[in-house]
């Protein structure tokens, strides 16, 4: 089991004949990912990377069946790529792009209101479930199957704990990364959710970073709900106030959202917190140890 | 990006909203100048800086004749003015905004904003005007108004004058605060503003409405199809290095420390700071070179990291997804044989083509400390700047 993907999810990408898309296909395709189609409008009959491409993402999923989505549109273009995906009704759209339009987003939030469509991103590496399926950017080769679950704001930092993980020998479920943007389709809450269901995973990492409030609204939802051990970091922990730092998401002003915060609050709920970026791995470990849990946990 | 307060007022202009009349002014002699159009017995002289707290530093005055406005003119230009939004250093001003003075009645405050926790433009509004607003969020949240704006429909008149009701507008001022509020919207959506803040937005003894600041923040992930924002851009507030950086759409932040950084995706150019602070080190600056960027872009990022003299060694961390690391070890190769590398270079390669990436380090001749994991390149780095 897993969340989210698996290996029977058929694949299709969005933006497919652009040079980004087709580098990430290859990968994804290497990995084991079954891609079923790929849209470029205009395009439509052509194949690439022995994917059929097609016009439409409606063309694309009655061909095909192709039940999610990978994008990899620009910018400019990338949220009509959302709506697309939305309007399709595919279970699940992975928005990689980054930069797009915060007025853009809004939008697309309004427009997914009612409609079944699951949007991960924009601006995140994708979901990963270990030896199954990788949708997205991530490197396949750090990530091992096993039974931890990882969610993070940041696509970088997200490998930096899988690898840690894979390294101590403690293979993961699935990896999401929701993507720093202040508007985007999954949260925290979301994907917590899905891990303290799905029977394979017992425990999950969790990485935020400062900005916004959602690590401390995760914090709430785990303290009543949540029945497997969480390991946290935060990210800019060091960051200048009222300075941004990449991510629109990641703002700290007036003493809100700081990594100070965040890290009491899930303190508060129980979840231990890795004080840098490189024992995120050791902080897991610790915890499951304690719960009896690294037996069963331990991989190879 | 910002703008100045002058330029955000000359947009709420081209869109009817109510704002006081106002000439920039580079010179004492144009400030006189602006001053002789402006039909008032009272001016005000504002420096034009990007930074809130001007009015506490010193820097708006009130003039009640021309030799005066000639007077303070001379006095605010090229006088470096600290508040307590730029920091110890101060900035120097540069414009001046010559206004007519206003009768005020009662100053307020009005704004909007993304409010991610529902994903929807916000109107902010509150009586407390003229004021530190966060703190009257903080100790008095019941005088702080929010309407939530769905953006299909976008502001509606009944939001908008519910708002000026709760602000205690006067009753016979209610539909020219609505109207003001309405363009106030018109004009962040139309040109993607990520913040706009009037404060104070005042009545004035005339019975006019009318914004006193205006502060208006854009999303820079739109300036693409505002081209008319992007000229707005005044370079002189903004740091050199971050300038040039943002000419090759590099994320760069300059930081107080003497460790340049490197590194791909914003989570871990965060979690490098914290990790090189952790160690006993300070980073010289943020730095992320992004997902798509070419060896071109990273050569340039190197070369701004090697231009600034307070970098005694440089960590390059890269967990490559959409990045590969042999298209960063190009880029560090070429900048490092462009410029010359005096300093020592600590490098951490992992992710997408690592094996390329590393290959081709080790085949430049450059002198190259490898590291293991990001812990092992942060304190490797610490030791050798000392």
């Amino acid at each position: 089991m897993s969340i989210y993907i698996n290996k029977d999810t058929k694949v299709l990408v969005q933006g497919i004949t652009g040079s980004t898309a087709l580098f990430h296909t290859k990968e994804m395709l290497e990995y084991g990912t079954k891609i079923v189609a790929g849209v470029t409008p205009g395009r439509g009959g052509e194949t690439a990377e022995g994917v059929p491409v097609f016009n439409t993402v409606e063309e694309a999923v009655k061909e095909t069946g192709a039940n999610v989505s990978v994008i990899y549109v620009p910018a400019p273009f990338a949220a009509d790529a959302i709506m697309e995906a939305v309007d399709a009704e595919l279970d699940m759209a992975i928005c990689i792009t980054e930069h797009i339009p915060i007025l853009d987003m809004v939008k697309v939030k309004r427009y997914m209101e009612g409609k079944k469509t699951r949007l991960v991103g924009p601006n995140c590496p994708g979901v990963i479930t270990s030896d199954e399926c990788k949708i997205g950017i991530m490197p396949g080769y750090i990530h091992t199957k096993g039974h931890v679950g990882v969610v993070s704001r940041s696509g970088t930092l997200t490998y930096e704990a899988v690898h840690q993980l894979s390294q101590a020998g403690i293979g993961q479920t699935t990896a999401v990364g929701i993507g720093g943007d202040p508007v985007n389709g999954t949260n925290f809450i979301d994907v917590l959710k899905e891990f303290n269901e799905d029977p394979e995973t017992y425990a999950v990492v969790m990485i935020g970073e400062i900005g916004g409030s959602a690590e401390e609204e995760a914090a709430e939802w785990i303290k009543e709900n949540m029945t497997k051990p969480v390991v946290g970091f935060i990210g800019g922990q060091t960051a200048p106030e009222g300075k941004r730092m990449g991510h629109a998401g990641a703002i700290i002003s007036g003493g809100k959202g700081t990594a100070a915060e965040k890290i009491k609050a899930l303190n508060a709920a129980g979840v231990e917190t890795a004080d840098t970026p490189s024992v995120i791995g050791e902080t897991l470990i610790k915890v499951i140890k304690e719960k009896g849990l690294y037996e069963k946990c331990k991989t190879h | 990006m910002n703008i100045h307060e002058y330029q955000g007022k000359q947009l709420l202009r081209d869109y009817g909203v109510a704002v006081s009349n106002g000439i920039v002014a580079f010179s004492p002699e144009e400030a006189v100048k602006a001053a002789k159009q402006l039909s008032t017995d009272v001016y005000v002289v504002k420096a034009q800086i990007h930074a809130g707290g001007r009015g506490k530093a010193g820097g708006v005055k009130i003039a009640k004749n021309l030799d005066e406005v000639r007077a303070y003119a001379k006095e605010l230009l090229g006088k470096i003015l600290v508040t307590e939004q730029t920091g110890p250093e101060g900035k120097e001003v540069k414009r001046l905004l010559i206004e007519e003075g206003s009768n005020i009645e009662k100053e307020y405050y009005i704004g909007l904003v993304l409010d991610s926790a529902t994903d929807r433009v916000t109107l902010m509004g509150s009586e407390e005007g003229g004021v530190d607003i966060e703190a009257v969020a903080e100790e008095t949240p019941e005088k702080i108004f929010k309407e939530i704006i769905d953006p299909v429909v976008g502001l509606t008149g009944f939001q908008a004058r519910r708002m000026a009701f709760n602000m205690n507008i006067p009753k016979k001022l209610v539909n020219k605060a609505a109207n003001f509020m309405l363009g106030l919207y018109k004009v962040f959506i139309e040109k993607d503003a990520s913040t706009v803040e009037i404060n104070p937005l005042v009545t004035t003894a005339e019975g006019n409405i009318l914004a006193l600041d205006a502060k208006f923040n854009f999303d820079e992930s739109a300036l693409y199809r505002h081209k008319d924002i992007v000229e707005l851009r005044d370079f002189d507030e903004e740091d050199s290095k971050e300038i040039e950086a943002s000419k090759y759409d590099l994320s760069y932040i300059s930081l107080d420390g003497n460790i340049g950084c490197m590194v791909n995706g914003a989570g871990l150019a965060m979690a490098t700071m914290d990790t090189i602070n952790y160690y006993g080190g300070s980073p010289a600056n943020f730095l992320d070179v992004g997902g798509g960027a070419t060896a071109e872009k990273v050569t340039e990022a190197f070369k701004i990291i090697l231009s600034d003299e307070a970098v005694k060694g440089i960590f390059v961390n890269i967990f490559g997804g959409i990045m590969k690391c042999d298209v960063i070890a190009e880029g560090v190769i070429t900048a490092a044989k462009e410029v010359g590398l005096q300093v020592p270079l600590v490098v951490r390669l992992e992710g997408t083509n690592v094996d390329k990436g590393k290959a081709l380090l080790n085949e430049s001749g450059l002198n190259i400390i490898a590291a293991d994991s990001m812990a092992d390149g942060a304190q490797k780095i610490v030791e050798l700047v000392g």
